[in-house]
């Protein structure tokens, strides 16, 4: 039987010991982050807003920032056994929607800014990632079967690609 | 400062109606662009927790055309106008002198038309709201995406989250006779921005 896949709207995470699918639904700028244990199925996905809180005037949703969410999601996955060293991630998002007409001058934009800072948090806290779809023009859908470990990239277009 | 803007029931009904006249104006310029009858209204206004903007649509998923435009000057504000993909279509295919209903994908001229119909909407607005205020405002050269909704909002979520707790959200539906074409505009006032609007109207009070 399929499970009804759970959604994790923009600025929240959600773990899980018990299989279940996670999905975050139309990625553009932000960047979805699936942190999961091979073997025990204890698993988060993370649907991310911003780097850090010095990128928002508001400071009390955690979950909505990189360094923030990433923490807490192994502190859960910890306390439900997984262990520390066995957790992996797989990311996506962080694309440029917009294009223009006319070529203007850009800072970084926050999409780039928001898988910098993904990449940053887990290279500190020593957790792999063992495959990206990040960066484009592109929305995604992220879906994630904590059963297998695999990651479903939807697209507008229909088209699927298994990270 | 407080980042939370409080308005009286009386300036949102002035902001109401500054957006009415301009919508008004925008309708105009649009409706003889597509030669027939375009309504705008403003069904909608309102402060928003910056996060759940892109909840307003409900599926987040659905495929959308959306322009935007970043308005400077006297008030600061981004504008987004969203059509919805077989709107998108079909607008395109009337701008372009096609039958309506056969366009499945947008050209790199349908794209260019449907920027152009951004300017010419909050161009014409902004005209009206420096006439009503004499705020002077400018806006940028338009940006599209054509992709998923909660896709194509999401980073102006993470602009507006850097300097604001709230959005105030002007939501504009677009109608014509036949149906085919539905849009929403959706103003984001940078924090300050509403407080100015109604200074010049006098009801700052």
């Amino acid at each position: 039987m399929m499970e009804e896949p759970i959604t994790v709207r923009i600025a929240t995470l959600k773990v899980v010991s018990e299989p279940a699918v996670l999905v975050s639904r139309g990625l553009g700028s932000c960047v979805g982050v699936v942190l999961y244990e091979k073997g025990s199925g204890i698993a988060g996905m993370a649907h991310i807003l911003l780097p850090s809180e010095e990128f928002s005037l508001k400071k009390d949703m955690p979950e909505k920032f990189a360094d923030k969410a990433i923490e807490i999601m192994m502190d859960q996955m910890i306390q439900l056994g997984a262990i520390r060293s066995r957790i992996v991630a797989k990311i996506a998002g962080g694309a440029r929607m917009f294009i223009s007409s006319a070529p203007m001058p850009e800072r970084v934009h926050v999409g780039e800014r928001n898988v910098q800072a993904v990449k940053k948090k887990l290279k500190e806290m020593n957790v792999p990632i063992i495959a990206e779809d990040v960066g484009g023009t592109r929305g995604r859908t992220m879906e994630f079967d904590t059963k297998t470990g695999r990651v479903k990239i939807h697209l507008a277009d229909k088209t699927v690609k298994v990270l | 400062m407080s980042n939370k803007i409080a308005l009286s029931k009386f300036q949102l009904d002035a902001l109401v109606e500054v957006g009415n006249i301009g919508m008004g104006h925008a309708a105009n310029s649009l409706s003889k662009m597509l030669a027939r009858k375009v309504q705008m209204t403003v069904p909608y206004i309102n402060f928003l927790p910056v996060e759940r903007l892109t909840e307003m649509f409900g599926n987040v998923e659905a495929l959308v055309a959306g322009v935007y435009l970043e308005i400077s000057g006297d008030a600061r504000g981004k504008v987004l106008l969203l059509f919805p993909r077989d709107s998108a279509l079909a607008l395109a295919d009337i701008i372009m002198n096609r039958e309506v209903g056969s366009t499945t994908i947008l050209s790199q001229i349908d794209q260019s038309a449907l920027m152009e119909i951004g300017n010419i909407l909050i161009g014409s607005y902004l005209t009206a709201l420096n006439d009503f205020t004499g705020l002077k405002l400018r806006q940028s050269v338009p940006k599209l995406a054509f992709d998923m909704i909660g896709a194509v909002m999401d980073f102006l979520i993470i602009e507006i989250s850097s300097v604001a707790e709230e959005a105030l959200v002007i939501e504009t539906q677009l109608t014509e006779p036949s149906n085919k074409i539905k849009g929403y505009v959706i103003f984001l006032f940078d924090p300050g921005s509403p407080e100015l609007i109604l200074k010049a109207l006098g009801v700052d009070k």
